[in-house]
């Protein structure tokens, strides 16, 4: 008889020169291109790294770090700034704590990161406020942590995201005739901070249209169909600059003169309107992917076509088109900054206003260098979270 | 023998020279069927003769042109209303399981329950488990369909239909999909539905189920009904010559 015992796999032990050899010089070809790209990575990254550490003046970046942050806000009311990302991590904690994998993943990321700035040579004032904010956020992991096994706490913690916006746009903008929370206009918001409220507001406000326009467009009434259509081939067919101008300089022009849409909102405007129709083409992807049988099934169980199109078609629609829509959210992060045709001092309108300051004359490299860099963490973080979200929800396993 | 009497006067379909054309293509040529309350009846017919049409047309997953359909005395027209009324009336397992992947087993029995039948939440939760029992896979609640056998998932199929409480239930070859091994647990589930009193029409070429769990077989053939008799007659006596034939093909393997 065979020994029929079943045997553990034989185990791989390769070390560093061995890959070398299976990777890099496999053929003589490979070596070639390894010698080569080799060659090319001295060539562009030795003087890149050399100026960035040795001749590169960074003292433009955290001089002007605050404009960066937050652009011309009141420097008396940047506390409130805090509140809000205070509020927003320790929500991000909570979330992690209850649900694990993903929200825990993208707290423990932007945790680290948090930590990582307090290497950063921040005065002492601000290194606090730092401080504060990644134990705010480990304080909601740990207690988000604790709470895991109660379910009920998921609604609340659900009820307090979407409470979020009004909190947020309650500290910025403050109130009027109130002491404590002094109006802010939005021409006063700025920097990485009015970055994200574009991209954030955009992305909230585009996905929801961009749905329903991709069901318009595969709606049975011609009508609501032509709309869709009409909609989202124009706003395809133009540039995303030319949006942004109409609506913050044309769209005043169309309303009465007593209604004043505020500067930053029309931008958000814009962004959304713009977006949305990309998301709905890739919805509409989705959607023609999702098997007849899927639908046949719902309606012969009696769903009708509302409930049909919710339950059944949707989630799996919108689940494949997850990657296509994150890259039109990056898009969107990036494109961010454009506004500043709008006049408003976004993280690159606000770079090219220190940069016409005559202090910091010649300093372009450094200071575009590290909005881009900026960018580049931002855009990355979402790419990766949405390659973990498609794990999580078996993207193309089926 | 009187029940059978009884059954036979009582209608629950009534089909009546229905027509149906894919553009030109004439797929039903005059179909005439009556089926009886409680009865099982077998449909088989060589492939593309358009016994899945007919049976879509049932439940209105196909509109036919020509001709009257009556479930339980709803006439099938453009009437949406009357449309949901018979969907709810009918249930149907089809070739391919058709289960909604995103959902567990046991949301995709309860899904249609809760939100078309408006049934408490706790009550088609109930059902649900009841169902799972009298399928066989109660342990596999929680499961997601990919993560089930091929028979497994026909069963889930079956108990998520019977959720909506139907009185007829409609199967397009059920057990075409699985593998040889898997047939037999799926065709014991109907015959214990079959054995309940429900009314069945079902497309299939398993000739054992035929012989033992149908009242009557009835033989399609280019869109229309040849021949329909009792299995013991469809067997040893069957009239048409393409009956013959196709018996002998599919007999004889
Ligand atoms: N949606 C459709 N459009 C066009 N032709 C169809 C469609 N569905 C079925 N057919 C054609 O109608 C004929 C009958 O199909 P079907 O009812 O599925 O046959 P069966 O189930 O008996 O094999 C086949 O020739 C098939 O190709
Ligand atoms: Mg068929």
């Amino acid at each position: 008889m065979q020994n029929r015992e079943i045997l553990p796999p034989p185990m791989l032990r390769i070390g560093p020169l061995r890959w070398l050899k299976d990777n890099l010089f496999s053929t003589r070809y490979n070596a070639l291109l390894t010698f080569l790209a080799v060659v090319f990575l001295y060539l562009t990254l030795h003087p890149t790294l050399e100026w960035v550490l040795w001749h590169a003046r960074w003292d433009a970046i955290p001089a002007n770090l605050k404009l960066f942050l937050v652009g011309i806000y009141p420097m008396k009311d940047v506390w409130r700034v805090w509140v809000c990302v205070y509020w927003i991590l320790l929500l991000l904690g909570l979330s992690g704590g209850l649900w694990g994998r993903l929200a825990r993943e993208a707290a423990l990321i932007v945790g680290s990161g948090a930590i990582l700035l307090l290497l950063l040579p921040f005065s002492w004032m601000e290194r606090l406020w730092i401080l504060g904010a990644v134990l705010g956020l480990f304080g909601g992991l740990s207690i988000g942590w604790l709470l895991r096994e109660r379910k009920s706490w998921r609604k609340d913690v659900i009820i307090l995201w979407a409470l979020s916006p009004l909190i947020v746009v309650l500290f910025l903008g403050g109130l009027p005739n109130n002491p404590l929370l002094s109006p802010v206009g939005t021409n006063q918001w700025g920097g990485l901070m009015l970055t994200f409220m574009l991209a954030i507001v955009g992305i909230a406000s585009s996905f929801p249209l961009g749905v329903l326009l991709a069901l318009g467009r595969q709606s049975s009434l011609p009508v609501i169909r032509w709309i869709s259509i009409l909609y989202i081939e124009v706003v395809r067919g133009v540039p995303l600059i030319t949006v942004i101008f109409m609506t913050s300089i044309m769209l005043p022009l169309f309303l009465p003169a007593q209604v004043r849409v505020d500067q930053a909102l029309r931008a958000m405007v814009a962004f959304a309107l713009f977006t949305s129709a990309y998301i709905a083409e890739n919805v509409r992807g989705g959607l023609q992917a999702v098997p007849r049988g899927q639908i046949e099934a719902a309606k012969a169980v009696g769903l009708s076509g509302m409930l049909t199109t919710f339950f059944i078609v949707l989630p799996q629609a919108l689940r494949v088109v997850i990657p296509a829509n994150v890259g039109q959210f990056i898009s969107l992060f990036k494109d961010t900054a454009l506004v500043f045709v709008a006049s408003l001092l976004d993280l690159f309108g606000m770079a090219k206003s220190i940069l016409a300051n005559p202090d910091w004359l010649g300093r372009d490299r450094e200071v575009l260098l590290f909005i881009a860099f900026v960018y580049w963490l931002f855009t990355y973080f979402l790419s990766r979270m949405s390659r973990r979200l498609e794990k999580a929800l078996g993207v193309g396993e089926r | 023998m009187d029940c059978v009497e009884t059954r036979m006067s009582d209608p629950i379909i009534v089909a009546e020279d229905v027509h149906k054309w894919f553009g030109n293509f004439h797929v039903l040529r005059g179909v005439h069927l009556t089926v009886s309350r409680g009865e099982v009846l077998v449909i088989c017919g060589p492939s593309g003769s358009g016994k899945s049409t007919f049976i879509r047309i049932i439940n209105r997953l196909e509109e036919h042109q020509r001709g009257r359909i009556a479930v339980d005395g709803i006439e099938l027209t453009n009437d949406l209303r009357n449309i949901e009324a018979i969907r709810r009336e009918i249930g149907m397992v089809f070739q391919q399981f058709n289960l909604f992947p995103h959902l567990t087993v046991f949301e995709n029995i309860t899904l249609a329950p809760i939100w078309a039948r408006k049934v408490k939440r706790s009550d088609a939760e109930k059902q649900a488990l009841e169902l799972l029992e009298r399928v066989g896979i109660p342990e596999q609640a929680q499961k997601y369909p990919g993560q089930l056998s091929g028979g497994q998932q026909q069963r889930v199929a079956i108990a998520r239909a019977l959720a909506m409480q139907p009185k007829i239930m409609l199967f397009d070859e059920p057990t075409s999909a699985l593998d040889p091994e898997m047939i037999k647990e799926v065709l014991d589930v109907m015959g214990e539905l079959a054995a309940s009193g429900m009314t069945m029409i079902v497309i299939t070429h398993e000739m054992g189920f035929a012989r033992e769990v149908a009242d009557r077989i009835a033989f399609f053939d280019e869109g229309r009904i040849v021949e329909a008799a009792a299995p013991v007659d469809f067997f040893t006596a069957p009239e048409h010559e393409r009956t013959k034939l196709f018996l002998s093909q599919i007999l004889h393997h």
